[in-house]
């Protein structure tokens, strides 16, 4: 049972701590109920890779990896994510080496105005991480709660595509992410 | 969103004893928190479930399976047991929301999910649903997307849900917990026709909590397809979709199950089509039949006469799919 219950009758403001991993690094934070994890990230953390577009769950620009799972991070309440590891796009690089799925959407042009793009990328290593997809029409379906308004859907496919077997290996190597 | 207090209960007995009258559980969130931010709904208090013991696929005495209520929709589509002896489930569960909602919406919650009409979501306008007596501007508006059976005067909206067409097809038992105790509920008798209290689209209390949703024995793994038709090819809700699920010997049609999404207030199954389906042998003709007694009380609105001949075909194709073994 959480610190806050109805019998303890809190402050209707009462933040609640919050402990979880973000990109590697544990955190201790202070958050109200209400608040989403995208805005945790964008407004508390200064975190602003992770985009809002609908804030509906409906284009993806906000896909965060909750315990190596994408997700709408939107549609997420940041006080539900106690204990979790939660990667953003700030956090799949290692050091200066980027993240074999950044690589590939750059090498394929898979952005233009780029600001779907950290969903993209977080998405396609999810779906990497499901292990599900391995032609390129399935690729395309499940890559289908992201919006990319500029049209690059096709190069997004291709980066995704060429990226899926390091992405495996990254994994099978312990890499998580 | 409006503030609202949080509590994170650890037994399914401490959830049901914190509910009051503005409270409401939470779990994926994907529904409930939409609604919360465009003020459709304004809970005072959110019970975090997330933290009780629901998350188990387990084998039941009788051959079928129980499915804890917090199993995501993408780990229920993608578990071992579930594509191979009921493959109707996962089919359709794949064919809804996209691959994050998925991951965050959860098996109890799939099934109270709110409509997607456009009315409802739209709190400067009526709506019996959300504002019991206000009205339904749908009735005679842009009713496109909405129901063409079993709808009221006062509601003509449509369940949204995928998984549970299936769910209703399989005859899934819905397991529920309040504080009179748990008990059962038919997945034929969950949801509801709008009638003339359209603002409950189901037959659970407020205190009850889904803790978790059985599937018998049968799975029509053989013969069972789940066709969805939408606007676009991923990612949208059903204009129509089937669930068929046929046991045959041979050619001859052992036992049907045949129910429609998209086109009611609820998943939309009439035993009647499904028992002078048995005894047939499978024929496109046969299937058309069943189709047109299936639709023969349709009644659709201005914008939507097209779903009457789309849900003919689609039940056609369905059945047809399923009796040539469903992966077609």
């Amino acid at each position: 049972m959480s610190a806050t219950t109805l019998d303890a009758a809190p402050s209707l403001f009462t933040r609640h701590s919050l402990h979880l991993t973000l990109n590697g690094q544990a955190r201790e934070l202070e958050v109200l109920p209400w608040t989403t994890l995208l805005d945790l990230l964008r407004e508390q953390l200064d975190l602003i890779g992770t985009k809002k577009g609908c804030d509906h769950g409906q284009c993806g620009a906000c896909t965060v990896l909750l315990n190596g799972k994408r997700v709408n991070a939107c549609l997420t309440l940041a006080v539900m994510c106690q204990g979790a590891e939660l990667t953003t796009v700030e956090g799949l690089a290692e050091g200066d080496e980027l993240h074999p799925m950044q690589q590939a959407f750059i090498k394929h042009d898979a952005f233009q105005c780029g600001y779907c793009t950290p969903g993209q990328i977080c998405s396609a290593v999810g779906l990497a991480n499901e292990g599900r997809a391995q032609t390129s029409g399935q690729i395309q379906e499940l890559m289908s709660g992201n919006l990319c308004r500029c049209g690059a859907y096709s190069n997004i496919r291709d980066a995704i595509e060429e990226a899926l077997p390091a992405c495996r290996q990254r994994n099978g190597q312990g890499g998580g992410q | 969103m409006n503030p609202f207090q949080y509590s994170k209960p650890d037994s399914v007995q401490s959830a049901i004893h914190l509910v009051g009258p503005a409270s409401r559980f939470i779990a994926g969130g994907t529904n409930l928190l939409d609604l919360m931010k465009e003020n459709l709904t304004r809970p005072e208090h959110l019970i975090d479930i997330t933290g009780l013991p629901l998350r188990e696929v387990t084998a039941t005495a009788k051959g079928g399976l129980m499915i804890g209520a917090l199993v995501s929709n993408a780990d229920l589509a993608w578990h071992p047991l579930i594509e191979q002896r009921y493959p109707l489930l996962s089919q359709a569960i794949l064919a809804g929301a996209s691959p994050q909602l998925r991951n965050m919406a959860s098996t109890g919650g799939n099934l109270l999910q709110r409509t997607r009409c456009y009315y409802f979501y739209d709190a400067n306008v009526p709506c019996n649903k959300r504002e019991p007596g206000s009205g339904c501007p749908a009735r005679n508006g842009l009713n496109r997307i909405h129901a063409i059976l079993g709808a009221s005067e006062q509601c003509v909206a449509t369940h949204p849900s995928d998984m549970c067409v299936a769910l209703a097809a399989l005859e899934a038992v819905v397991h529920v917990h309040g504080r009179d105790g748990a008990r059962t509920i038919e997945f034929a008798d969950f949801h509801r026709l709008p009638g003339d209290s359209a603002e409950r689209d189901n037959h659970l209390a407020h205190d009850e909590l889904i803790t978790a949703i059985e599937l018998p024995a049968i799975g029509f793994a053989e013969h069972s397809h789940y066709l969805k038709i939408r606007d676009r090819a991923s990612y949208a809700f059903a204009l129509v979709s089937v669930a068929a699920a046929l046991e045959m010997t041979g050619p001859v049609i052992r036992e049907a199950r045949l129910v429609l999404g998209g086109v009611a207030h609820k998943p939309w199954r009439d035993k009647t089509v499904e028992g002078w389906l048995v005894g047939k042998v499978a024929s496109r003709e046969a299937f058309s039949t069943a189709a047109d007694a299936l639709l023969k009380d349709a009644q659709p609105l201005e914008h939507n006469a097209f779903k009457v001949k789309l849900a003919h075909r689609a039940i056609v194709r369905a059945l047809s799919d399923a009796a040539l073994g469903g992966q077609a």
